[in-house]
């Protein structure tokens, strides 16, 4: 985990300036401005409602699929507007991925979930797929647990298998950034456990951003922490600073649970 | 008020309960050492007892909230905070029935007049000022206490000094004057312990912590 001790040596991975976002005439996002470093883990916090999930589905425009949205203000990847530097939607989901609060695996086997991506993108050969079903499995420390069962149905596992399998199928397209909107909440303290640590290991080679209610989440896995209220960015800090010592008033307040 | 708040309270009050007694301790220790009262000293370690007590039930404190409340910001400071200055009041006491069990061995004095009484009372106004800042949120005041550990520590030397000389002239001062350098060693220690309940307070009001400031570079202003 980063301290104030150490500096940051990671390049900013996702840059949002000035950033605001409407449902029609509704403002979710207000003015948030921040970076994202690359193979750093930042969790975004705040009450219900404050604009998190929103936030996150900016980054791979997954939201304009089911209504229509206005984005102002500059939100970059790699230094390339997402919503106006000529980026291809598919292109920029295969390479900002994302995983739901509830596991949502096709109702296919296993293997079609993982495969389904890399099918998408045009890979064709056998060996090929293979080889990627098995690295997205074992990336997401899935691969003993079902190496056997391939072809059975991604429906008959546990919630905690599904939501691993969904990593995989993520990560099986080679994403650069993944996304996860609250992807513990419905699994039990074991299946928690296991994607905290997969969280913490997938970092080496993704950058990663993650929605969760669960503070204490935050602090165990994330680099960064960012504090959301009503669409507006209150504070963002390393982690460890925004749990020990929050420069915001709401911010400790939300924290200590004596908010509102 | 919620149920963690209400536990929060309790620890504070609880600290302040035990510095209360290490404030009475103190000034029992005082009045032992010029009266050469044994009564007052016996008084002191019935006090201890007290202080232990409330340490055991502190600590035990201390790690429940951590255990079942997960606290953050603030809250987290001031227990982490705790569990460090719950050990330097009970540290106060222990010193405390060191000093006040030599009561009897210190007279007829051979110091010159007031100097351990001066040494006794400035400790006293350390520990109280710190548990003052302590109790009142007050980062100026717990600055205070660690720069006045300087003028403990100078009539600490000044005493010793004072006492080797005694014992060069006369050795039938030796034994005296033996028990009270461990007595203002005691006291000297007693204001280190004022200073760390002070760089804990600053700690849990500023966030950052006030120990070792060579280290730092964040030297006491």
């Amino acid at each position: 985990m980063l301290s104030p001790q150490t500096p940051e040596t990671k390049p900013v991975k996702l840059s949002v300036r000035n950033m605001d976002f409407r449902y029609g005439e509704k403002k979710v996002l207000d003015g948030l401005s921040l970076d994202i470093h690359a193979e750093r883990v930042t969790a975004i916090i705040g009450p219900s409602g404050c604009g998190k999930s929103t936030f996150l589905k900016c980054f791979n425009r997954i939201h304009e699929i089911s209504a229509p949205v206005k984005v102002s203000g500059d939100m970059m990847i790699d230094g390339v507007d997402i919503y106006r530097g000529g980026i291809d939607e598919v292109d920029l989901r295969r390479r900002v991925g994302m995983v739901f609060q509830k596991p949502n695996p096709f109702p296919k086997s296993i293997y079609e979930n993982v495969a389904f991506g890399p099918r998408l993108f045009g890979v064709k050969d056998k060996a090929t797929l293979d080889g990627i079903v098995e690295d997205a499995l074992r990336k997401s420390a899935l691969w003993d647990e079902v190496k056997d069962r391939l072809k059975e149905s991604a429906t008959g596992m546990s919630g905690g298998q599904q939501q691993r399998l969904c990593i995989a199928r993520a990560l099986a397209v080679n994403p650069e950034v993944l996304l996860m909107d609250e992807p513990c909440s419905a699994l039990d303290p074991i299946a928690t456990a296991k994607i905290e640590e997969l969280i913490v290991e997938l970092k080496e080679n993704l950058t990663i951003v993650i929605v969760t209610h669960n503070m204490q989440q935050a602090a165990r896995v994330s680099d960064y922490t960012a504090f959301f209220w009503l669409g507006k960015l209150i504070e963002m800090d390393l982690t460890e600073r925004i749990f020990t010592t929050p420069r915001e008033r709401m911010t400790e307040d939300y924290l200590t649970g004596r908010f509102g | 008020m919620r149920l963690f708040d209400t536990e929060l309270k309790n620890l504070r009050d609880g600290i302040m309960a035990m510095a209360g007694i290490a404030e009475e301790m103190i000034e029992l220790t005082i009045q032992a050492l010029a009266e050469r009262s044994s009564a007052k000293a016996d008084r002191v370690n019935e006090l201890d007892r007290q202080m232990d007590e409330w340490e055991l039930k502190l600590d035990q404190l201390c790690v429940d909230l951590l255990a079942l409340h997960s606290p953050a910001a603030t809250d987290l400071r001031l227990i982490a905070s705790s569990l460090k200055i719950i050990p330097e009041v009970e540290r106060i006491g222990d010193h405390c029935c060191n000093i006040a069990r030599r009561a009897s061995f210190v007279h007829p004095p051979i110091l010159s007049e007031g100097s351990l009484e001066r040494l006794g009372q400035e400790t006293r106004g350390m520990v109280r000022r710190a548990v003052d800042a302590f109790v009142g949120h007050d980062a100026a005041l717990a600055r205070a206490v660690i720069k006045n550990d300087d003028t403990v520590d100078d009539l600490y030397a000044q005493i010793y000094r004072e006492l080797l000389r005694i014992m060069l002239a006369d050795p039938l001062c030796i034994e005296r004057a033996s028990h009270l350098i461990l007595v203002i060693k005691n006291w000297e220690r007693i204001a280190d312990q004022a200073t760390n309940i002070a760089e804990e307070v600053l700690y849990i009001l500023e966030g950052r912590s006030a120990k070792h400031p060579y280290l730092r570079g964040n030297a006491v202003e």
